[in-house]
């Protein structure tokens, strides 16, 4: 973990509502994995006390790329970012995903903009697997490409069927694990909403793989000082209250406490 | 007149505690020391004063406990802490290993319990200071009442007095019509200082679900909302009492923390401005300097209550 100043190189537009953040960081790049995330300064938002944490959305070279929703107003402020601004970074915040187990098949289930750190988590895998993707409808769903350029399966639900199935993810995703070959050995990465992540889990409890959830908890200072963003996790048959910015925001599926 | 090899002399004492400059960082904005440390140099701080801690582990409050309003947060984290054995084994071999004044902020939800883990903090190697927590608004059992009761304050502050050696400083709550006399309470029950102000009792409602955002209703107000208050607040106090003040409440720079050092404070904590830029005590620290340079004055106690009113 340490403060960078990070470079905008670029800016855009990734879908109705979504932006791409890129950024200049070369010591951030490098060492980021996916799953982990930073805790952005975000600039010209007045009386803001707190930064925003972003999950990376793609590490390359020197540079390091966010993709967000415009949906408060952290992110609405985030607008007016442009190219050459200098931005106030920490990072790298978090434990990131375990690498893929050798012999299992990386299953990926992502929910709107919970797909970033998934398509980063992809890039990053040798192996080639599958990858859900749910949204409320087609502008939500993301990073298809990204997918498809590493020569992934993609399956896309959305609620008003504008694109994919219609319904939800985990529709088309338990019809995908009714008609697989049940020696098949799976390994679960998820991101996405709550409901989404503990639906997931019952699967993967249910069929005995392995899942890992990232959380999405609201969070203050990010590494782990302030208490905000805790989470139930039973570990070793004790409940304790973990951070999410630190012991998280990944945890393996059965440690999770559901309220 | 003759110049120290150091100029100017940041440094100040407080309750006995001899620290390299004023500038500390407050209790429940800093974790234990290690959260921040690949961040700040830790040996260029004043003294850390750690996230409350209490006998036996607490688990705080349900979540949302955190919520940003224009100039502050309003926080009802409920004081979870892993418990006073657990910090000691856990964190204290960890903060040894620095040039770093450690200040333990105590509470608990009777007298006994806050005599007990006082008691517990005696014998530990590296403990500077106790600071009582007599006035946190979040726990729903003992904290308000200690801190806004005469006589509570009285029965608490003097029975830990009794059973410590380290140096105690009641930190006190602005949710009083009259602080200094609670600092009068504390100086006659035989603190070594105050600090003050913690937060301000606060409230946020979601209009859409006409819910209140936190969890636990109503939470604390801190950060530069609240600094003009403190600024008061500890001005009121340095007036009525001799032993030290710790000014703190909204400090994002240093001139904020000099208000506060001219207002009668002998040292500063910085708080909620950690989680915007972790590096703010130590721009305070060098902005302190730069202060007392540009003013051609000697030291930082020179101009400790020198406000012209």
């Amino acid at each position: 973990m340490n403060m960078h100043q990070a470079e905008v190189v670029d800016h855009v537009e990734a879908s109705g509502g979504y932006r791409i953040l890129t950024v200049e960081v070369p010591s951030l790049a490098k060492t980021v994995k996916p799953g982990q995330f930073i805790h952005l300064r975000i600039p010209r938002m007045d009386g803001a006390v707190l930064r925003r944490p972003f999950s990376v959305y793609m590490a390359h070279g020197k540079e390091m790329a966010v993709l967000y929703k415009l949906v408060g107003r952290g992110t609405h402020s985030m607008k007016s970012i442009g190219k050459g601004e200098i931005l106030s970074m920490i990072g790298p915040l978090g434990n990131g995903f375990p690498m893929l187990q050798s012999l299992k098949v990386p299953v990926l289930v992502a929910g709107g903009y919970g797909v970033a750190p998934l398509a980063f988590l992809a890039s990053r895998i040798k192996k080639k697997g599958i990858v859900f993707i749910g949204g409320a409808k087609a502008s939500d769903v993301l990073c298809v490409k990204d997918f498809k350029k590493l020569g992934w399966e993609v399956r896309i639900a959305t609620d008003d069927g504008s694109a994919g199935e219609k319904g939800l993810v985990t529709k088309i995703l338990d019809e995908w694990l009714s008609v697989l070959n049940p020696v098949e050995l799976l390994e679960f990465f998820v991101c996405g909403p709550d409901g989404m992540l503990k639906a997931v889990a019952e699967r993967a409890k249910r069929l005995d793989h392995t899942a890992w959830l990232s959380l999405d908890k609201h969070m203050g200072c990010g590494v782990g000082a302030c208490l905000a963003c805790v989470q139930k996790i039973k570990r070793n048959g004790v409940v304790s209250l973990l951070r999410v910015c630190r012991e998280g925001p990944v945890f393996e599926a059965s440690e999770i406490v559901w309220e | 007149m003759t110049r120290s090899k150091k100029w100017p002399e940041m440094g100040v004492t407080i309750a006995g505690i001899k620290m390299k400059n004023a500038v500390m960082v407050a209790s429940g904005t800093f974790g234990y020391g290690p959260e921040y440390a690949d961040l700040v140099d830790l040996n260029k701080l004043g003294a850390i004063v750690v996230k409350g801690i209490s006998l036996n582990p607490w688990n705080g409050n349900n979540l949302p406990r955190l919520v940003e309003v224009p100039g502050g947060l309003v926080n009802a984290i409920g004081l979870q802490n892993p418990g006073a054995e657990k910090f000691i084994k856990e964190y204290m071999p960890f903060l040894r290993k620095y040039d770093l004044p450690v200040i333990v902020n105590i509470w608990g939800r009777s007298v006994e319990e806050y005599v007990e883990v006082a008691e517990r903090f005696d014998s530990v190697k590296g403990v500077s200071a106790l600071e009582l927590n007599i006035s946190c608004p979040n726990i729903k059992h003992g904290g308000i009442a200690f801190g806004t009761d005469p006589r509570m304050a009285k029965k608490v502050i003097s029975s830990v007095r009794k059973r410590t050696r380290l140096p105690l400083i009641p930190k006190l709550s602005p949710n009083v019509s009259n602080v200094s006399m609670f600092a009068r309470i504390a100086e006659d029950c035989g603190a070594d200082a105050v600090s003050l102000i913690n937060s301000l009792p606060a409230m946020v409602i979601n209009v859409e679900t006409r819910k209140p955002v936190l969890a636990n209703v109503v939470g604390g107000l801190t950060g530069p909302a609240i600094h003009p208050v403190a600024v008061k607040m500890v001005w009121e106090t340095a007036n009525a009492v001799k032993i030290p003040v710790i000014g703190m409440g909204g400090i994002n720079n240093a001139r904020e923390a000099l208000e506060f050092i001219i207002a009668g404070a002998t040292a500063v904590a910085v708080g909620t401005a950690n989680f915007t830029d972790p590096l703010t005590s130590l721009h305070v620290i060098n902005g302190i300097e730069e202060y007392l340079k540009r003013h051609a004055l000697n030291s930082i106690k020179e101009l400790i209550g020198t406000v012209h009113t």
